[in-house]
């Protein structure tokens, strides 16, 4: 059987011919040959449904939200509001006023960490964190403990890419204020046991953050049955804009915390003598937010939605796993990040070919990937490595694109025979 | 225009990336740098012998892709027995190599030698990078900078 067969077996259990048609950026080519994008863990495309949105908004309804009395303002506001309740069902929140719209999951994390973190944690007082998280969970905290003397505490990994659980119930203890993990790890692809270290954490009293960047995309997330405490993701990694995100709070935590950015649309009322902070979310929101970039977040939740995120994981699963079985024939070729739990994110290495060498000449074949440290060089330095390669897939990619991957690395394997 | 990649890797490249020459500590260096591209995690140290401004010895170690350490090996090989003015003049002639559209005039290629292997990067701007790497930790083993050099 020729390897060509070997994807023609594979049934996708998506229409990707007709999603892809939603997607006009995939249908060009680089360095004269079709466009394989495969670096959607950094950010993903975005379908025409969303182009359109932000189109409708600049060219029919742009306007301030939450202060015109105009039509425009009040279109812009209903729009912007919609969204609002888009990620709430998206994620299954209890209430609009958990949904905080914020630049993106780091935002969302140093919002976390200056507000809730800087209000609540003395010295000795200890976060919980691991080695696979991204340096937008990490650096927060630093600054954090900086500021208020806690102490940064570090969950291991194994040398699949997991968590090594039985060392974080070891860290756990009075001391443990808050556990911030990541849910799917961007440079790995490991999907964590969020479930069970949130249930933990809460067995010790400490707050559960949850970095959702990877996660959205890929996996349905219900904050309830999680009940995590707080939930970040980006809209960019979702097909939406880039520049807008979400944080979700519950709504206790969110009234106890002060505002973290002080401005307009985030006020009562305003006096020298005494200032009223406005209601959740809006206390949260300071200043004219990116009203474009949500609504065209709520119109990829659409988009995602209609597609079916059950059939979305299921469909990145097969792919997957055609991929790590290609990738795992090529000789010389190693993978970084074989956790039994993962999403569709390929991490290797190629015996003396550096991963920058590697990105080039895919680059050459037409196929995007992201080398270097995937601002997880934690991670990095587990696996001793200085960067990887890392192909990272969506919904609109296929069987056949897997196969360009595969022979752009053999390409990869003849420059540097 | 679609380049091919052999502009970029060169069997000279290619060649010097395998077996990298003056590789490893100097025994007495002289002046000694770090150079690190927080980009993409290239670490290099370089290790330079001089005596009354002349480079006697010059050897570097790290790690990095086929670019930044042919780049390195290249680079050491042709600064043995310059001067310092000598190998200021060369890291600009360098930079003229694989910064500017139109490639040096016949005399400066000359003078450059088998550096100009790396030529091909400049079709390349994300690499630029690697390839510079090796002078910027030059410049500052030169300059006896304490801080590590970077491409940023």
């Amino acid at each position: 059987m020729s390897e060509t067969n070997i994807a023609d077996n594979f049934k996708p259990s998506l229409d990707v011919e007709k999603i892809r048609q939603d997607f006009p950026i995939l249908h060009q080519e680089v360095n004269e040959k079709p466009l394989v994008y495969l670096d959607n863990a950094a950010t993903s495309q975005k379908p025409m449904q969303v182009i359109n949105a932000l189109d409708k908004y600049y060219q029919q309804d742009n306007a301030n939200i939450h202060r015109g009395v105009h039509t425009l303002s009040e279109r812009a506001t209903t729009d912007y509001e919609q969204a609002r309740g888009k990620v709430r069902n998206f994620i299954n929140a209890g209430s609009d006023e958990e949904i905080i719209f914020v630049r993106g999951a780091t935002e969302g994390i140093n919002l976390i960490a200056q507000s809730y973190g800087r209000t609540n944690l003395k010295p000795g007082d200890e976060i919980i964190i691991s080695t696979m998280e991204h340096h937008s969970n990490i650096v927060p905290w630093q600054l954090l403990c900086e500021q208020t003397g806690a102490v940064l505490k570090i969950i291991p990994i194994n040398d699949d890419g997991e968590l090594i659980m039985e060392e974080f119930e070891k860290l756990l203890g009075p001391k443990t204020k808050i556990v911030s993990i990541v849910h799917i790890s961007n440079a790995l692809g490991t999907i964590n046991p969020v479930q069970h270290i949130i249930d933990h954490a809460h067995e010790h009293n400490a707050v559960t953050i949850i970095d959702g960047a990877q996660a959205a995309p890929h996996a349905a997330v219900d904050v309830q049955e999680l009940d995590c405490d707080f939930y970040v993701f980006s809209g960019h990694k979702l097909f939406g804009p880039t520049g807008v995100g979400v944080l979700y709070g519950k709504t206790h935590l969110l009234e106890a915390m002060p505002p973290w950015q002080g401005g307009g649309d985030m006020i009562k009322m305003v006096s020298f003598e005494e200032t009223m902070y406005a209601d959740l979310p809006f206390k949260f929101e300071a200043g004219t937010p990116h009203i474009a970039g949500v609504i065209g977040l709520g119109a990829a939740i659409d988009y995602v939605n209609a597609i079916g995120l059950d059939a979305i994981t299921a469909y990145e699963h097969d792919l997957l796993e055609y991929a790590t079985a290609k990738a795992s024939g090529v000789e010389g070729l190693r993978l970084i990040g074989t956790a039994e739990k993962k999403v569709s994110i390929l991490s290797f290495i190629m015996e003396s070919i550096h991963p920058h060498d590697i990105g080039t000449i895919l680059d050459h074949e037409g196929v995007a990937i992201r080398t270097g440290h995937h601002c997880t060089m934690p991670v990095m330095t587990h696996f001793n490595v200085p960067a990887t390669a890392r192909a990272s897939f969506a919904f609109y990619n296929t069987f056949e694109e897997v196969d360009r991957l595969i022979a752009a690395i053999e390409k990869a394997r003849e420059v540097f025979a | 225009m679609i380049f091919d990649l052999k502009d970029l890797y060169q069997e000279v490249i290619i060649d010097h990336n395998r077996s990298p020459r003056n590789f490893g500590k100097l025994e007495n260096p002289t002046r000694v740098a770090e150079g690190y591209n927080p980009l993409c995690g290239d670490k290099l140290n370089l290790y330079l012998a001089t005596e009354n401004d002349v480079i006697t010895d010059v050897s570097f170690d790290g790690s990095g892709c086929a670019i930044s350490v042919a780049s390195a090996s290249l680079m050491t090989d042709s600064l043995k027995g310059k001067t310092i003015k000598e190998a200021e003049q060369l890291f600009e002639s360098f930079h003229g190599l694989i910064m500017e559209e139109e490639n040096p005039g016949p005399e400066e290629m000359q003078s450059l030698g088998k550096l100009a292997a790396l030529a091909g990067v400049k079709e390349y701007p994300a690499r630029v990078k690697c390839a510079t790497l090796c002078w910027h930790t030059l410049n500052s083993a030169l300059e006896g900078e304490s801080c590590p050099a970077t491409t940023e």
